[in-house]
C-alpha cells in the first residue's frame, strides 16, 4: 500500500501553532475521523508545536518541522525541533510539572499529548533538540 | 481569538471567541487583567459558548485569572464549556477551584 505523507516547516513564532494543527488536521480528514478524533489529534500537535516555540528555543526563532504519516488507519505525527532539547524527559512529562510557572504553563502538555493519542514517544538531546513521536488509530467507519 | 466584555455591576463577562492557545492567551490576558485592574471588578465569568479550540495554554490561562481575581477577593466562574472543553478542564482538576457551570 502506498504511504501517505506531509511535511512541512514553520519558523517557531507563536502565530504559527494554529496553522500547524489545522494543517495535520486537514491532512488527517482522508481517513474521515469522528469530532472528537480530529479534536484530539489537533490538541496534541498544539501541545507538542507549543512546547518547542516556548521551550525548545526559548526566546529564539528556530525551525520546527511538523511531519505526518498516514498507514493504514494510524495516524503518525512528528514534531521536531533542533533547540536546547529537554534535560530530563521524565520530569517534563510528570503532570503539573514546568519550568516556567512565570508564563502560566500549567504544565499538562506532555499529559495531554498522552491521554489524547495512542501512543507519545519523546526524544530529547541536550543542544540536539527534542523531537515528539505520536500515534493514533482512527476508528474504521 | 475575539473577546468581548459584558459589564454588570462588579461582575465582568468574557465571551472567548475563536481557539485559545498559547498564541492567543498571551495576546488576550494582558488585555483581561488591565480591565479587571482598572474597573475593580470582583467577579469574572468566562464564557466558552463561542469557543472553539483549547488546549492546555487554555487552563494556564484561565489558572492565570484566577489568581488574578483571587487577588481582589473576587470570584471567578465559567459557563457555557461545551464538550472539547469540558474534556481539557475534567483532566485539569480545575473544577477543584472554579465553578464549572
Amino acid at each position: 500500500m502506498q504511504k501517505n505523507y506531509v511535511i512541512f516547516k514553520i519558523p517557531s513564532l507563536s502565530v504559527n501553532e494554529s496553522f500547524a494543527r489545522a494543517a495535520v488536521a486537514a491532512f488527517c480528514s482522508i481517513l474521515n475521523p469522528t469530532i472528537s478524533e480530529i479534536n484530539d489529534i489537533k490538541t496534541a500537535v498544539s501541545e507538542a508545536v507549543t512546547n518547542a516555540v516556548i521551550h525548545g528555543y526559548e526566546n529564539t526563532v528556530g525551525e520546527i518541522e511538523v511531519s505526518c504519516r498516514i498507514k493504514g488507519q494510524t495516524v503518525e505525527v512528528i514534531i521536531e525541533d533542533f533547540g536546547c532539547g529537554i534535560l530530563d524527559v521524565e520530569k517534563a512529562k510528570e503532570p503539573l510539572y514546568t519550568t516556567k510557572p512565570e508564563l502560566e504553563r500549567s504544565g499538562m502538555g506532555f499529559a495531554v499529548m498522552e491521554s489524547y493519542m495512542d501512543e507519545v514517544v519523546v526524544l530529547s538531546e541536550k543542544d540536539v533538540g527534542t523531537k515528539v513521536i505520536m500515534r493514533k488509530k482512527i476508528s474504521e467507519k | 481569538m475575539n473577546l468581548e466584555f459584558i459589564e454588570s455591576g462588579q461582575a465582568l463577562t468574557i465571551r472567548l471567541k475563536g481557539e485559545l492557545d498559547h498564541h492567543s492567551a498571551d495576546e488576550s490576558r494582558i488585555l483581561i487583567d488591565e480591565k479587571i485592574k482598572k474597573e475593580k471588578f470582583n467577579k469574572l465569568i468566562i464564557d466558552f459558548k463561542n469557543l472553539d479550540f483549547i488546549d492546555s495554554s487554555g487552563i494556564g490561562f484561565v489558572i492565570g485569572r484566577y489568581k488574578v481575581i483571587r487577588k481582589r477577593n473576587g470570584v471567578i466562574e465559567i459557563i457555557n464549556a461545551n464538550a472539547k472543553v469540558r474534556k481539557i478542564l475534567d483532566m485539569s482538576g480545575i473544577g477543584k477551584i472554579i465553578e464549572i457551570k
